[in-house]
């Protein structure tokens, strides 16, 4: 109730800005990862936070104009599964929000498996982790609950956020629920991969209304969750070794779950089952060394080899994914160097972590599309590219953040 | 080799502080045959700032010949057209756990930290160094010919770093690079006050911390003292009168840990310094000053921008990430002109390092990165001024500057061929000589070293 509430006085609060500015961004090379592909010279019309027309020699009489001169227009980056606005410095405990681990505690609070976790009323848009990332040009990102020590393998639900500073919910529609499987989880789940299944297998029973003697593993909460889920949910598994991917391909075919793959180190070797159940994997591009036993089969080649077999791709960051979101372009660069399609370079970053997350309005430069852009220096794959503006939903972002703050202060003397 | 340890003898005899280039656990790294390599029509840029436009590199008996415009060699036993190429030193990185944290990262693996007492100079990073860590080859991929392998940061001094060659070995010792210092490892900050402070034992706080150093270099300075004692009056027994002089003096008991730090304190060892914060980095410069040491340098210094001017003055190289940040308070404050502020200062010194086995496979995109944002702060940063902060200051940091780090006649043939300019995320070292000899070329399998580790596990090598 308190929720609809706020997001009822936050609809006044983005209906006013929507009607801020129209943008005219003239001569731009618009990479739109659309169907329409790459268009020189181009203008994009942007009015009410959306793309209003894209063509040639586009006018507008009352558009603030940006000149483009050739650069390159790409949609707003996608920052990957991060826990931005969930995190603000990673080694201290009370600024993290991302994982429900009361097992932690001391002494130890029991928990069973909670489902119904949701991250998103932890969101902080203000977190000045955002504003570092938006100046590179993320735009949104999946917030992903983590199954942490002292957690379960069921990390909780968590959504898109729109990285405006302004929006408070995340996408309805981009919902899902994150479970963790493999070595990574074995310590959550009595040092074995097999009571994953167990567990799992326990949670679906009681949901489906099994009842047990004694402990039971779900809240009434949690039933009710992981009914929504069951009934064709989406659900993110991180997996690495290609055996655990087939069996989560295949439990999640036994109980109708939507499954994406996240990690996927060794999803290459089973690109044509992925590709024939129309599984979306998240690779880190960089990840090529065996980081455990799960890991053999690690290549800068992964992405290439799954676009390749037809699946859609998309990126994220292994290690400190929020504070270094701005990186996955640099990942994505590195995939193409290693046989990814530029084009599907970009699309791992923009339209189909979108696709993915079920967000329909957003990852495309195309008329109707929120207008989420960034101009560009050069090459947005390229690590001396920089971004130089960024919109999001048509309003022109700060480009100041922390980071620049100091950069200027302590600016070297000439 | 046999004069080596004769030497090492000599010194055990007369129980003489053992001098760095005496150090037992010697290096048995030879340098193999090769024949001579002529590169043509390559930009090549030479690590001292310079850049030559198609021209030519000749590499013969392990050694960088000439480096010019239409150079010519009768013997070249292979040609490589360098046009579209791009040629550099080869890359060092003066902090990698490679070896010590081998890949995968079991627990039988976690060989980086001695974490039972503070301080730990004692301890010797290549007795943890295991060469069958995947890690080397992913790192000679990314053109890295050199490299320092350091003990982590829990302990206020951790111990002994070693410097190795990268390439393929049984042993470390076949790795180790013959002649370079030992590097000693500090750590300043959070790291030591968490590990020791959270068992209630000191430190606890940063000015522990401060006292734990203080502590460790005034026993340092007792124990030099007693060897210059021992040292004088052993003279003057061998100079006395045969009848008259008495026993023979008896040596003080060597201490492992006073012995590094001595070593440090006289120069021989290079001390490397883990510290993020300018204040405390200050603090350490007036620590060293206090015991008359020199921090040759601080390594992460996420906030090295703030005190570049200070680092020049001092002779301190910048040790730094193009881009990490907040992941403890102490690295809060992170931006990404870190590099190209601290290299801007008169005599600055910055170095791209990767503490990373990821970063360490593309330290030219780390400094591609560095560049790109201190041109956009103002700077005039080329890639043949930048492609220093990962070869000739890395080589200066380690005390091996007069052997690497430039394409300059008479230096070890350490060369990459890139496929392009390296200051580029598509670019990739295409060939990686080491001393003359070809460690790795992309367009050849044969040369894709795969660790034993791999053996079984990984279904298919790839570059």
């Amino acid at each position: 109730m308190m929720r609809r509430a706020i997001t009822l006085a936050l609809g006044c609060v983005l209906s006013a800005h929507a009607l801020a500015e129209t943008v005219l961004i003239r001569g731009a090379r618009v990479h739109t990862v659309d169907a329409a592909g790459t268009l020189d010279d181009t203008d994009v019309l942007v009015r009410d936070g959306k793309i209003a027309q894209i063509g040639k020699a586009l006018a507008a009489p009352e558009a603030r104009i940006v000149e483009a001169k050739g650069r390159p227009l790409t949609p707003g980056l996608f920052g990957g599964l991060t826990a931005l606005g969930l995190e603000d410095v990673s080694a201290e405990v009370g600024t993290v929000d991302h994982a429900y681990t009361p097992g932690a505690l001391a002494p130890p609070q029991p928990m069973g498996l909670r489902p119904e976790f949701d991250i998103g009323y932890a969101y902080n848009p203000a977190s000045m982790v955002i504003p570092v990332q938006v100046a590179e040009g993320i735009t949104f990102t999946m917030l992903a609950p983590s199954a942490a020590p002292g957690g379960s393998l069921i990390g909780g639900q968590g959504g898109l956020a729109t990285l405006d500073g302004r929006s408070i919910d995340l996408l309805p529609t981009s919902k899902s629920l994150f479970v963790a499987l493999g070595s990574g989880a074995a310590a959550l789940t009595g040092n074995s991969r097999a009571a994953q299944y167990m567990l799992l297998d326990q949670a679906i029973r009681e949901t489906r209304g099994a009842l047990f003697e004694g402990e039971r593993l779900l809240t009434v909460a949690g039933r009710e969750t992981m009914a929504k889920y069951l009934a064709g949910g989406r659900v993110v598994f991180y997996v690495d070794r290609a055996i655990d991917i087939r069996r989560a391909l295949a439990f999640a075919k036994k109980n109708g779950l939507k499954p994406v793959i996240a990690g996927g180190v060794e999803a290459w070797q089973v690109a044509s089952e992925l590709a024939a159940a129309k599984v979306p994997v998240l690779v880190d591009p960089l990840v090529n060394l065996p980081g455990n036993f799960d890991q053999f089969g690690a290549t800068l080649e992964n992405a290439a080899r799954l676009q390749q077999a037809g699946v859609t791709v998309a990126f994220s960051m292994s290690g400190d994914a929020s504070h270094m979101a701005r990186k996955l372009r640099q990942t994505a660069g590195n995939a193409v160097a290693n046989g990814l399609p530029w084009d599907a370079g970009l699309a791992a970053i923009t339209a189909n972590p979108a696709t993915i997350f079920g967000a329909t309005d957003r990852g495309r430069i195309a008329v109707g599309q929120r207008a989420d852009l960034v101009l560009w220096s050069g090459d947005p794959l390229d690590v001396t590219s920089l971004a130089e503006q960024v919109w999001i939903g048509g309003d022109a972002q700060s480009m100041v953040s922390r980071q620049t703050l100091l950069r200027d202060r302590y600016r070297p003397q000439p | 080799m046999r004069l080596l340890h004769a030497t090492i003898a000599v010194a055990i005899a007369l129980s003489l502080p053992v001098r760095a280039a005496e150090t037992p656990y010697p290096s048995t790294y030879e340098v193999p045959a090769s024949a001579p390599v002529l590169i043509r029509d390559a930009t090549v840029l030479i690590g001292n700032g310079e850049r030559i436009d198609e021209a030519d590199v000749l590499l013969r008996d392990g050694r960088i010949v000439a480096v010019g415009q239409d150079l010519a060699s009768a013997d070249a036993a292979r040609i490589v057209d360098g046009r579209g190429k791009f040629v550099t030193p080869g890359l060092i990185d003066v902090h990698s756990h490679l070896g010590v944290y081998a890949v995968p990262a079991m627990t039988a693996h976690n060989d980086g930290n001695e974490m039972t007492a503070p301080t730990t100079p004692g301890v010797w990073a290549e007795h943890s160094l295991n060469p069958n860590d995947p890690g080397f080859d992913a790192a000679r991929a990314g053109g890295v010919t050199s490299m320092q392998i350091l003990p982590g940061s829990a302990n206020l001094i951790g111990g002994r770093g070693v410097t190795v060659k990268n390439v393929p070995a049984t042993t470390y010792q076949a790795m180790k690079f013959p002649g370079a210092p030992h590097g000693l490892k500090m750590a300043c900050g959070e790291n030591p006050k968490r590990v020791y402070g959270s068992k209630g034992t000191a430190p606890m706080t940063n000015m522990g911390n401060v006292a734990g150093y203080r502590k460790a270099f005034i026993d340092a300075q007792d124990y030099m003292r007693q060897q210059d004692e021992y040292t004088k009056k052993l003279i003057a027994w061998e100079s006395a009168d045969k009848d008259e002089r008495g026993d023979r003096p008896t040596a003080p008991k060597t201490d492992l840990a006073l012995d590094t730090l001595a070593g440090a304190l006289r120069g021989e060892i290079l001390v490397h310094n883990h510290c993020y914060r300018a204040d405390e980095m200050a603090t350490m410069l007036d620590l060293a000053d206090e015991f008359g040491f020199k921090i040759t340098a601080f390594h992460h210094g996420v906030e090295a921008y703030k005190i570049a001017d200070l680092l020049a003055e001092k002779g301190v190289c910048g040790a730094l990430w193009a881009d990490w940040w907040g992941f403890k308070m102490e690295a809060l404050d992170g931006i990404q002109e870190n590099i190209a502020f601290v290299d801007a200062a008169k005599n600055g010194c910055a170095i791209v390092h990767s503490d990373s086995g990821e970063g360490i496979q593309r330290l030219n995109q780390e400094a591609a990165k560095a560049m790109a944002y201190g041109n956009r702060a103002g700077l005039d940063i080329t890639p043949e001024h930048a492609i220093r902060w990962l070869t000739a200051n890395a080589a200066k940091a380690l005390g091996i500057a007069d052997q690497v780090g430039t394409l300059e006649a008479g230096k070890q043939a350490d060369v990459v061929v890139w496929n392009g300019n390296p200051f580029s995320v598509y670019a990739k070292a295409e060939q990686v000589y080491i001393d003359g000899a070809l460690r790795f070329d992309r367009n050849d399998r044969s040369t894709w070293h795969q660790a034993d580790v791999m053996f079984g596990m990984q279904k298919e090598v790839t570059p």
